[in-house]
C-alpha cells in the first residue's frame, strides 16, 4: 500500500517535471517579450517622449504617423527589400547549394567561403561596402582606370535606386547561410529514389524540379522564418550603409521606430509605428506558424 | 504633460537616491569623444581629476553624433544607473532637467563665479528654472566657409564677404574645372550648411524667428524660399558624388586642393592641422558671406546627474575642473573649438582660433549669438529632426524650394 | 567533411562541371570582396588611403594599424585599444551561450518527448518571439534590470542574450528532436529511468551536431549584438562591439581607416574562427535536424 502511494507520488513527480523545467523559460519570455509588447502598446496611446509617460492621448500618435511621409516611405522601402532579399537569398542560396552538391573539388574550402559574411556584423563590414559601392572610390572607379570609361555604378547615390545597395549587402550576407540550409536538405535526400527515377531516364532538370526540390520543402520553409525575422530587424545594415539616405530613401521601419524613440525624443509616435510594425508581422507569422505546427502533430 | 513630468521626476529621484552611492569616490562620465585628438584632450581633465583623488571611470559610446550615447542615458536612468556626468547637447539637457534628474550646481557655480564669464547664450542650456544643472566645456560655431588659399590664388579669387561675391567665386572655380564646394550628404550636414545660409537669407531675426521661436509666418516666408534657392544653388556645385560622404572626406578634398570651398564647424581645423596646413597660409578660415558679425554655436556640456539630493564632492571637482581656465585652454587648442568663458587667454589659440574667440566675444555682446538649428541649440530634438527632414530631401531634390517651404511649416508643425 | 560529401546519384558533362565550377569561383570572389577591401586598407599608411586608391593595394606595407588597434588606439579617453573589451565579452558570450543552449535543449526534450495539452501553443509562442525588433524592449529592459539589480553588469547582459535566445535555441532543438526515435524513450521509461536520466543517457549523447548549429547561433549573434551591449553595460563591462563602435564612429574627430578596418577584422576574429573551424560541423548539424520537419 505504502510503495504503492510512494510510486503514485514518483509518477505524478515525473509528470511534473517537464512542465517544470519549461516554465522557467515560458516564464522569462511572457514578461520580457509578451509584457514588454503590451507596455509598448500601451506607450502608443501616451504622450511619452524623452521618457515613458502616461497621460493618456488616445489615436493621436497614429494620425500623426500617418501623416508623416517619411513612415510611408519606410513602409514601401520594407516591402521592397522583404521581397527582394528573400527572393534572391533563397534563389541564390539554392543553386549555390545545388552545385556544391556535385562533387565538387574544394568544397571544404568553398563553403566556409560562403558562410563567413554571417559571422560578421554591419559595424564591421558596412564601411567596406559603402566604400566598394562608391562610384567616386569603388567598382566605377575601378572599371574607370581598367579602361571602361562608361561603366556606371552609382546606386548608392541614387534615391530611386539606394535601397537595392541595402538589398545587395544584406543577400551578400545571409544567401550563404541559406546555401548551408539547402546543401543539408540536399544531404538527407535518400539516393535510392533517384537513381531508381534515373533509370526511368529522367533527365537532371527532371530530377531536380520533380522529385528533389519538392523534398526540400522543410528547408525552404526554415530560411522563410529566419530571412523574413532577419528582414523586419535589418537595422545597423542601414545606418552603416547609408544612414537611412540618400535623402531618406532607405529608411525601414526599423529605423524609422529607432530614430522616432531615441533621437526625436517622440516616444509615443515611436511605440505606435512599433505597434504597427508588429500587427504586421502577427499578420503573417501566426498563420505560417499555425500552418506548420498543426501539420506536424 | 506638467503633472506627469514631475510625478516621473520623483520617480527618477527616488530611483538616484537608492542607486547612485555605490562607487563613492569616482566619477563615471559617459561621453563620445573617442577620437584620438578628442580623447586626448579629455585625459587631461581626467588626469586633473585624479591629481584630485577623484577616480575616472570611462563610458564612451559613439555614434551619430551623440545620438547613441543619448539612447544608452535613457537605458541607465530608467535602470537606476546613471552616470555621475554625460557630455550633452542643448536642448537634451533641458529635457533632462525637465524630468527632474539633473543636480543643482549653484553653490559651485557661486564659488567660482560662473555667471559672470559664461555667455547668456550658453546659460540658457546650462541652467534650468534658475539652477546651473551642468558645465560647458566649449563653444563650436557652425557658420565658417574653409578654403584651399592656393587654389583660390591661382583662380584670382578673394576671400568673398557677401552671397553675391560667393556665387562668383564659385561659378569661377567651376570653370577652371575645380569642385567649387566639398560636401557630404548627409542629413545633419545638410543641416549645417542650411544654418549657414538661412542665417544669410533671413537675417538675424528672420533666423530667431524661424528657429528659435518657430514662428509659422516666417518659416513660409518668401526670405526662406530664398534660402532654399540658395541651398539649390550649392547642390548645383557639389560633385556627383556627395551623397553619403562623411565630412572628413570632404574636408579632405578641400585639403588636396581638390575642391575649393566647405562649409563645417569648427572641428574640420582639426583635419587641416593634422594634414600639416597651417592656418591663414594654407587655408583660410572665414564667416559664411554675409554673416560676419553672427555666430551660430553649439555648445558641449557635461550635465550632472543628481545624486540623492546633494552635489557630491567628486561631482563638485569635475565641475569646477572643466569651468577652470588651463583646462578650458588646453581642451579647445586641441578641439578647434572655443573656450565657453569668455575671459580664457587665447595666447596659445592659432590664428583661426583667435578669430573664433574674437567673433564669439563681440556676437556675445552685440545679441549676435544664436543657438544652431543644425547642432540642437535651436529647437527640441523632434523639430531639429523635422527640419532635416525637409532640408535633405530639397537637398536630394525631392523637393523644389517652394514645396520645400511648405513642407518646412507643416513639418515643424507636426513635431511640436 | 566525409559526412558532408555524401554521395550523390546525379551525373553531368563536363561542359556543366566547368560552368559549375566558374559560377561556385565567382560567387567566392563576390563573398570575399568585402573582407578583401578590410585586409588592403588594414596594411596601408592613412595618407595611401586619403589620397584616394582605397581599393588599390598597399604600395608601402604596414602592420602599424593592427597594433594599434589592439593595444594602442585611443577607445575613451584612454589609449587602450580593443585588448581589455576582449575579456568582457568572453565574459559575457560563454555564460549566455552555454545557459542558453542547455535551455533550448531542455526545453526541445520536453516538447517532443514529453507532450502534454497546448504544447504546441507554448512552443508558438517561444517562437514568435524570435520576431520581437530589440529596439522596443530597451526602455522597459533597463527598468527590469534596473529593478533585479542587475543593470550595468556582464550578468545582466548574459541575461538579457539569454532571455531572448531561447526561441532560437529551443526551435533548433525541437526540430531535432522531433525525428529522434520515441520508442527508445518509452523503452527507457518503462526501465524505470526518469526524466532527467532519460536525456542525459539517450538524448544528449547524441546531440552534438545540432548543438554545434545553437552554438554558432548564438555565438555569432551575441558576439555581434551592439545595441543591448552599449545600453546595459557599465564601464567596466562594455563589450567589444561597443569598443569597435567608440574606434570607428567618431563624429568630429580624425578619421584612421586603416586602423579602423584591423580593429573591424580583430573584433570579428573570434566569430570567423568559430565558422572556420566548427563551419565543418555547421552544415551537418543542419542536416541532422533543423530543416526537417
Amino acid at each position: 500500500m505504502a510503495q504503492s502511494a510512494n510510486a503514485d507520488l514518483k509518477t505524478r513527480l515525473q509528470n511534473w517535471i517537464p512542465k517544470l523545467v519549461l516554465s522557467p523559460s515560458l516564464a522569462v519570455i511572457l514578461v520580457f517579450v509578451y509584457g514588454f509588447i503590451l507596455f509598448s502598446v500601451y506607450l502608443s496611446f501616451t504622450d511619452s517622449r524623452i521618457l515613458p509617460s502616461y497621460g493618456w492621448v488616445g489615436w493621436e500618435n497614429y494620425s500623426k504617423l500617418w501623416r508623416l511621409s517619411h513612415w510611408e516611405i519606410s513602409l514601401t522601402n520594407m516591402g521592397i527589400f522583404a521581397l527582394l532579399y528573400i527572393t534572391l537569398c533563397t534563389a541564390i542560396g539554392l543553386g549555390l547549394a545545388i552545385f556544391l552538391d556535385q562533387k565538387i573539388r574544394g568544397e571544404g574550402m568553398l563553403r566556409p567561403l560562403y558562410l563567413y559574411p554571417m559571422a560578421l556584423s554591419f559595424i564591421v563590414t558596412g564601411t567596406a561596402w559603402k566604400w566598394f559601392l562608391d562610384p567616386g572610390i569603388g567598382l566605377e572607379n575601378v572599371m574607370h582606370t581598367w579602361g571602361w570609361e562608361s561603366f556606371k555604378f552609382d546606386w548608392i547615390k541614387n534615391r530611386d535606386y539606394a535601397i537595392y545597395t541595402v538589398v545587395l549587402a544584406a543577400v551578400w550576407q545571409t544567401s550563404g547561410f541559406v546555401m548551408a540550409m539547402f546543401l543539408a536538405g540536399l544531404r538527407g535526400i535518400d539516393n535510392e529514389i533517384l537513381k531508381a527515377a534515373q533509370m526511368d531516364g529522367a533527365s537532371n532538370w527532371n530530377l531536380y524540379r520533380r522529385i528533389i526540390i519538392p523534398q526540400l520543402r522543410p528547408a525552404f520553409l526554415s530560411a522563410f522564418v529566419i530571412l523574413s525575422h532577419l528582414a523586419i530587424k535589418t537595422f545597423d545594415l542601414v545606418i552603416a550603409l547609408t544612414g537611412g539616405g540618400p535623402g531618406r530613401a532607405t529608411e525601414l521601419p526599423a529605423t524609422f521606430m529607432y530614430s522616432y524613440t531615441f533621437t526625436r525624443n517622440q516616444m509615443g509616435i515611436g511605440s505606435a509605428s512599433a505597434t504597427i510594425m508588429l500587427m504586421a508581422i502577427a499578420a503573417i507569422m501566426v498563420p505560417y506558424l499555425y500552418s506548420e505546427l498543426r501539420e506536424k502533430r | 504633460m506638467r503633472v506627469f513630468t514631475k510625478t516621473k521626476g520623483a520617480i527618477v529621484g527616488a530611483l538616484l537616491a537608492s542607486t547612485s552611492m555605490a562607487q563613492a569616490a569616482d566619477v563615471e562620465v559617459l561621453h563620445w569623444w573617442t577620437s584620438g585628438g578628442e580623447a586626448a584632450a579629455l585625459n587631461v581633465l581626467k588626469q586633473d581629476l585624479e591629481g584630485q583623488s577623484v577616480g575616472w571611470q570611462d563610458m564612451p559610446v559613439a555614434g551619430g553624433g551623440g545620438e547613441q550615447a543619448m539612447t544608452v542615458l535613457r537605458a541607465r536612468v530608467t535602470a537606476g544607473n546613471p552616470p555621475t556626468a554625460v557630455q550633452a547637447l542643448g536642448f537634451d539637457i533641458l529635457d533632462w532637467a525637465d524630468q527632474g534628474a539633473l543636480a543643482n550646481l549653484n553653490d559651485v557655480a557661486a564659488k567660482e563665479g560662473w555667471d559672470a564669464v559664461v555667455p547668456d547664450a550658453l546659460k540658457a542650456f546650462a541652467k534650468a528654472d534658475g539652477k546651473w544643472v551642468s558645465a560647458p566645456v566649449n563653444v563650436h560655431s557652425t557658420n565658417w566657409v574653409w578654403a584651399n588659399k592656393a587654389v583660390l590664388d591661382a583662380n584670382g579669387i578673394a576671400q568673398p564677404t557677401s552671397w553675391d561675391e560667393f556665387v562668383s567665386a564659385v561659378e569661377a572655380l567651376k570653370a577652371a574645372g575645380v569642385t567649387p564646394i566639398a560636401h557630404g550628404g548627409q542629413a545633419w550636414q545638410d543641416a549645417t550648411v542650411f544654418d549657414a545660409v538661412a542665417m544669410g537669407a533671413l537675417g538675424p531675426d528672420g533666423y530667431k524667428a524661424a528657429f528659435i521661436d518657430l514662428d509659422s509666418a516666417t518659416l513660409g516666408s518668401d526670405a526662406m524660399k530664398t534660402a532654399f534657392d540658395r541651398m539649390a544653388f550649392i547642390r548645383d556645385n557639389v560633385d556627383d558624388n556627395f551623397s553619403g560622404r562623411d565630412w572628413n572626406l570632404a574636408t579632405a578634398m578641400v585639403i588636396n586642393g581638390e575642391a575649393g570651398f566647405q562649409m563645417m564647424g569648427d572641428w574640420a581645423k582639426g583635419e587641416f592641422l593634422n594634414a600639416g596646413k597651417v592656418p591663414g597660409e594654407d587655408f583660410l578660415c572665414f564667416r559664411f558671406p554675409g554673416t560676419a558679425e553672427q555666430v551660430t554655436f553649439n555648445a558641449d556640456q557635461f550635465m550632472m546627474f543628481d545624486q540623492g539630493g546633494e552635489v557630491s564632492s567628486e561631482q563638485a571637482a569635475l565641475a569646477s575642473a572643466i569651468l577652470s581656465p588651463s583646462f578650458q585652454s588646453a581642451f579647445n587648442v586641441v578641439k578647434g573649438s572655443v573656450p565657453a568663458r569668455t575671459d580664457v587667454s587665447d595666447a596659445d589659440f592659432d590664428a583661426c582660433g583667435k578669430q573664433g574667440m574674437k567673433d564669439l566675444a563681440a556676437a556675445a555682446s552685440s545679441g549676435n549669438l544664436f543657438g544652431s538649428m543644425a547642432h540642437g541649440h535651436a529647437a527640441p530634438a523632434s523639430v531639429k529632426n523635422a527640419v532635416y527632414d525637409v532640408v535633405t530631401a530639397h537637398f536630394n531634390g525631392e523637393y523644389d524650394s517652394e514645396t520645400a517651404v511648405q513642407e518646412l511649416v507643416d513639418a515643424v508643425e507636426i513635431a511640436q | 567533411m566525409s559526412v558532408a560529401t555524401q554521395d550523390t546519384a546525379i551525373r553531368t558533362g563536363r561542359v556543366t562541371r566547368t560552368l559549375i565550377y566558374v559560377v561556385l569561383i565567382l560567387f567566392a570572389l563576390f563573398y570575399l570582396l568585402p573582407l578583401y577591401v578590410m585586409l588592403v586598407n588594414s596594411v596601408k599608411p592613412l595618407e595611401e588611403i586619403t589620397g584616394g586608391g582605397m581599393m588599390s593595394l598597399p604600395d608601402a606595407f604596414t602592420i602599424e594599424p593592427w597594433k594599434q588597434a589592439w593595444a594602442s588606439a585611443q577607445i575613451g579617453v584612454e589609449p587602450t585599444g580593443l585588448k581589455p573589451y576582449f575579456w568582457n565579452s568572453i565574459k559575457m558570450v560563454v555564460p549566455a551561450v552555454t545557459i542558453s543552449t542547455v535551455l533550448g535543449a531542455l526545453n526541445g526534450y520536453v516538447l517532443t518527448k514529453w507532450r502534454f495539452k497546448g504544447d504546441t501553443i507554448l512552443f508558438g509562442l517561444m517562437l514568435f518571439a524570435c520576431f520581437i525588433p530589440f529596439q522596443i524592449v530597451l526602455i522597459p529592459m533597463a527598468r527590469m534590470l534596473g529593478l533585479m539589480g542587475l543593470a550595468g553588469s556582464t550578468y545582466g547582459l548574459s541575461f538579457v542574450h539569454i532571455v531572448f535566445g531561447i526561441g532560437f535555441t529551443t526551435l533548433y532543438f525541437r526540430n531535432y528532436y522531433a525525428v529522434f526515435p520515441t520508442e527508445l524513450i518509452r523503452a527507457a521509461q518503462i526501465d524505470g529511468a526518469g526524466f532527467f536520466q532519460i536525456f542525459w543517457r539517450i538524448l544528449l549523447p547524441s546531440s552534438g551536431p545540432i548543438a554545434v548549429v545553437s552554438v554558432i547561433w548564438q555565438f555569432t549573434n551575441i558576439w555581434n549584438d551592439f545595441l543591448f551591449g552599449a545600453s546595459f553595460a557599465d564601464a567596466s563591462s562594455q563589450p567589444m562591439t561597443v569598443a569597435l563602435n567608440n574606434l570607428v564612429q567618431s563624429s568630429t574627430g580624425v578619421k584612421e581607416y586603416n586602423v579602423h578596418f584591423a580593429g573591424a577584422i580583430l573584433a570579428a576574429m573570434p566569430t570567423l574562427f568559430v565558422y572556420i573551424v566548427a563551419g565543418r560541423y555547421f552544415v551537418r548539424g543542419l542536416m541532422a535536424g533543423s530543416v526537417k520537419g
